[in-house]
């Protein structure tokens, strides 16, 4: 049957023709920061004047609902299925599907549903696609590279040796398959440490900034508002800022 | 409609790989329908013709559309157990429409009938299939892929 044709595989493209920047926020181990990283980051951006829309990716444990407090929020079904906008974002993630239930994907799972979502979802017209993404270099990884030609890569690592090991790894296999890296973010930074500086000097990528660990972030999540006063998102801002890399032109 | 976007994605990949094959005319297609997505073949058969003629190319004119559907068939990796997409009776609504707009929850709402494991792959009958494509190239007849 090596005849028969995904059709889903051709119309992803047409799918994210209406997005300008696609950014996927990738990093090493889990827990450095990844999906606060691009929550923020989205509704920061969001702020600022942009259309944008964030995608949660990681399917086996997604988590931007709940740092965005979502509740009773369902896509709309039109031609496709049209994301819902929550708090000035357009919101996708597998968990409008699978509840709080677990869902024990295996990779092949992971493509798939990953597949369904990139073909049926009708994003409107945005500035920026950010995607949270699964820790390190797995399926989804490898799907986003073969599926989301244009997407660039923001990095996010903590100062901390067992993270930034697969950082690296992650940082050099994009450039060997020469994907944008837009930059890496310190997150979670405890005292003054050139670890990251220091090591990411051999690979040509731009440090961004770094994150303070906040103590009081756990108080924010779920709460938009709050969340965008604290430390963290008003550093992530300040990176966002000044950061050429963005490409911003404030509006 | 969620078999809009299906179907569109369908005759997207029916007129992109009319040009790799050099066809000027597509004369019939075959689309399998796997039975866990649930798709409504009526809506879907009539998207399809709808955006075939929205595309206002000569190519799709006389295309027919065959549709089939396939059933389900799951297959416990614990206890190799099959079953069907009949077994799943006891699944409610609201968990068959989010199997039907992304079939892989499907792990999160069934388990093997026998060793209740979530660890099982669908051998057959997910979701949308072009099994050929039948189109007239340059003067002869050609069985596209």
């Amino acid at each position: 049957m090596g005849m028969v044709i995904d059709p889903r595989l051709n119309i992803i493209d047409k799918r994210l023709y209406s997005i300008k920047r696609l950014i996927g926020v990738s990093g090493g181990k889990g827990g450095v920061g990844k999906s606060l990283i691009a929550t923020v980051l989205a509704l920061t951006l969001s702020r600022l004047g942009y259309h944008v829309g964030l995608l949660d990716l990681d399917l086996s444990a997604p988590s931007a609902h709940v740092i965005l407090g979502i509740e009773s929020v369902y896509p709309k079904e039109e031609k496709g299925i049209v994301p819902p906008v929550v708090h000035g974002i357009e919101f996708m993630s597998i968990v409008y599907f699978t509840g709080d239930g677990p869902a024990p994907f295996r990779g092949i799972d992971i493509s798939n549903a990953m597949l369904e979502l990139l073909a049926i979802t009708r994003w409107g017209s945005l500035d920026f696609l950010i995607v949270d993404m699964p820790p390190g270099i797995g399926d989804a990884m490898m799907d986003v590279i073969r599926w989301m030609k244009r997407v660039e890569f923001l990095i996010v690592t903590t100062p901390s040796k067992v993270a930034l090991e697969t950082v690296k790894k992650v940082i050099k296999l994009l450039t060997e398959l020469k994907f944008p890296i837009i930059g890496v973010i310190e997150n979670m930074k405890i005292r003054e440490s050139s670890l990251v500086k220091d090591e990411l000097k051999k690979v040509a990528v731009p440090i961004l900034g770094e994150i303070g660990f906040d103590m009081k972030i756990e108080d924010s999540i779920g709460d938009v508002n709050k969340l965008l006063e604290s430390c963290f998102a008003v550093e992530m801002r300040e990176i966002v800022l000044k950061s050429p890399e963005f490409k911003l032109q404030l509006k | 409609m969620h078999e809009w976007s299906l179907a569109e994605a369908v005759i997207s990949t029916v007129i992109e790989a009319s040009k790799g094959e050099g066809l000027e005319e597509i004369t019939k297609i075959k689309v399998k329908i796997g039975e866990l997505q649930q798709v409504d073949t009526e809506i879907f058969k009539f998207a399809l013709d709808e955006i075939a003629k929205d595309q206002g190319t000569s190519l799709l004119r006389t295309m027919k559309i065959e549709i089939r559907t396939e059933k389900a068939i799951f297959r416990c990796r614990v206890c190799k157990n099959e079953w069907t997409f009949d077994d799943l009776f006891d699944i409610d609504e609201d968990k068959l429409e989010a199997i039907h707009f992304a079939p892989e929850v499907a792990h999160v709402y069934v388990r093997c009938p026998l060793c209740k494991s979530p660890d099982f792959e669908v051998v057959q009958g997910r979701g949308v299939l072009i099994d050929s494509i039948k189109g007239i190239g340059t003067g002869k007849e050609t069985k596209g892929r």
